[in-house]
């Protein structure tokens, strides 16, 4: 432990320091009246082009990905690159389609994506099935950043012998969390992301700078990793794709930019901004983010340049192929330097799990609690049940990853992105038809989950020795297909999810089963900051005030 | 549903179909899935992945400017009626 004495210093003070801003954050761009969900779950819907910038950005781009894409990328080669291209076609995706969320959530004060659903097709019931599915899918990722948080831990050497010890700095590090985002809200990420970023940013260019050059340049470093795949026994690694894994690249990208716009933590993120040109704008500045995440990336054939051996698992036998990245930066850089890259994972974790908790706990309160609980809640109510539950969540999240093998958040992550993809039809295509019955995507819903719970199970991991959820890569010769290749199971899922809702939706529709009233109008979908009816759609005059 | 004062303002623009291209290029692995020609040491598969992130701020900066001033304008008519009363 003293090896990495000034690590753990250097660590230690900026988490400090960013903990402090937290906590002050609640009195930055304070409103008038803070007991309102729209002031605490989505910072009185107000934040401007540079902070909508970090906010998102630190959202999307977690502390685990900054952990994991590199991870797989030092284990499978190219196939781990998919995080690029996912992160470029997300953009426009928003730009066309989160856009007519922001618009109709600002015009009826909608803070999840189910209070959508729920007017759009009057139904609670399907909303019910939107925010279960988004808590479900968030719980995990919360627990992933925390994974984060202990792969730099193990590596600075902070672990201890039994399960309580060596959890002991997570759970300070979440209390702290948890009482700032208790007390600031969304504010609290947003004013941290700025820190985070800032670090992140730096810690980066410095390391693509300056390892290549301690390496033997760009070309000696693929060179490196060429020769790694080369000489392992797995079929799918190497520097480039094969022709197996291509349509699985293809699909993940893809399907995990449609799950991303759909996991109830962006939609936080882009509800907060203040107008439609605001969202738009970051859609072209944002990328910024897919660049960084790209060179992230690549660290991983560093670290196998750099001969880094992952540190062991949990498990005897096994690797915490985690640790590669925190392990590159502790062997190759100055321990002042290296204690800056570990703060920048450490503080890139809070600031996602901040945004999902509020984010969770939005989503309990307005379409679990005020639908089901206590219809007649005041905004104020609705703002403490919020704060509680993020509370509830967080210490989840914790337990997640103390009383359970790590492996299992890991599994439920993937799981996540899956299960999340199947609201597509309901929030997605519901921003642009109505042409779906309430009761077909329900079908459609639940035909999905199955089929996509189905696939996953059946997946085995041959390099864990896994017989279940193993990975998100379908064998096509499982359904009869001969041929090796392979296919994102959220893509089958999701088609199948599509195709029960049309189907069902026309026998539906053919026994005139009754519809939901849909509580929009066309015009809903392109209403701008400063629409006149916002003051009427709004329950108090507080949030309007603050949001000019 | 539409009622005829209120003046149907839209995102509809033809500019929109510009983004078809960054959503669609990155997804076609035979465009970029090689190793040569090595740029800086970059091969191909790396540094044209790089380059869509280009091409994707490029078409969506393009696509903001050219439809953010439409949205602006202020439709006077819809200022009635709150619009969750047909909720159920």
């Amino acid at each position: 432990m003293s090896d990495h004495i000034v690590e753990i210093v250097v660590f230690s003070v900026l988490f400090l320091l960013v903990s402090g801003m937290g906590f002050v954050a609640a009195k930055w761009r304070a409103p008038k009246d803070m007991a309102h969900l729209d002031e605490w779950g989505l910072g009185g819907r107000s934040f401007g082009g540079w902070i909508t910038w970090f906010l998102v950005g630190g959202d999307l781009y977690t502390a685990y990905t900054f952990v994991a894409v590199p991870a797989l990328i030092f284990g499978a080669g190219a196939a781990g690159f998919f995080a690029v291209p996912y992160t470029i076609i997300v953009y426009p995706i928003f730009f066309l389609i989160l856009i007519r969320l922001w618009s109709v959530s600002h015009r009826h004060g909608f803070v999840t994506p189910a209070d959508f659903v729920r007017t759009r097709f009057g139904s609670p019931t399907l909303a019910l099935l939107v925010a279960i599915t988004g808590i479900v899918a968030t719980m995990p990722y919360i627990a992933l950043q925390l994974v984060g948080i202990e792969a730099v831990l193990k590596t600075m050497g902070v672990t201890g012998d039994s399960a309580l010890a060596r959890h002991a700095p997570i759970i300070v590090a979440f209390a702290i969390l948890a009482a700032y985002t208790y007390q600031s809200g969304l504010r609290a990420p947003a004013l941290i992301a700025f820190v985070k970023d800032t670090l992140i940013y730096i810690v980066i260019i410095v390391a693509v700078l300056y390892l290549p050059y301690k390496l033997g340049g760009w070309g000696t470093i693929f060179d490196d990793a060429s020769a790694k795949f080369a000489a392992s026994p797995a079929p799918g690694d190497g520097i480039t794709l094969n022709t197996n894994n291509q349509l699985q690249y293809i699909t993940l990208a893809l399907g995990s930019a449609l799950a991303l716009f759909l996991y109830p933590h962006s939609i936080t993120g882009v509800l907060a901004s203040k107008s439609r040109n605001t969202i738009k704008r970051n859609m072209s500045a944002l990328p910024a983010y897919s660049f960084l995440l790209g060179l992230i990336a690549l660290l991983g054939y560093m670290a196998i340049s750099a001969g880094v051996k992952p540190l062991p698992g949990a498990k005897a036998g096994s690797v915490d192929s985690n640790t590669v990245v925190p392990l590159l930066f502790d062997q190759q850089f100055p321990s002042w330097f290296a204690g800056v890259a570990f703060a920048a994972i450490g503080i890139g974790a809070l600031v996602p799990a901040a945004i999902m908790s509020i984010a969770a706990a939005n989503l309990f309160t307005r379409n679990i609690y005020k639908e089901y609980f206590r219809r007649d809640a005041t905004p104020a109510q609705e703002a403490t049940v919020s704060k509680i539950a993020s509370l509830v969540v967080k210490v989840g999240a914790v337990a997640f990853i103390i009383f359970l093998d790590p492996q299992f958040s890991i599994d439920l992550q993937l799981i996540g992105g899956i299960i999340i993809l199947q609201t597509a039809p309901s929030v997605g295509l519901g921003l642009f038809t109505r042409w779906f019955h309430r009761g077909g995507l329900m079908a459609g819903w639940a035909a999905g989950m199955g089929l996509g719970m189905w696939m996953l199970y059946s997946i085995p991991n041959a390099a864990t020795g896994r017989k279940h959820f193993g990975g998100s890569a379908f064998p096509l010769s499982d359904f009869g297909f001969d041929t090796p290749r392979t296919i994102y199971v959220g893509f089958i899922a999701v088609l199948v999810n599509l195709v029960v809702a049309v189907i069902a939706t026309l026998i539906l529709r053919a026994l005139k089963t009754p519809d939901g009233i849909d509580g929009t109008r066309p015009d809903d979908f392109f209403a701008d900051e400063g629409d006149p009816r916002l003051e009427t759609a709004r329950t108090t005059p507080d949030a309007v005030g603050s949001s000019t | 549903m539409t009622e005829p004062r209120s003046v149907p303002r839209s995102d509809r623009s033809p500019w929109n179909w510009l983004l078809i291209i960054p959503i669609a290029v990155p997804l076609l692995t035979p465009l970029y899935n090689m190793d040569s020609p090595r740029l800086w040491g970059f091969p191909a598969f790396y540094w044209l992945q790089f380059a869509f992130i280009l091409i994707g701020v490029t078409t969506t900066s393009i696509v903001y400017q050219m439809t953010h001033r439409r949205a602006v304008s202020p439709s006077p008519a819809a200022s009635t009626s709150p619009s969750e009363a047909g909720d159920e």
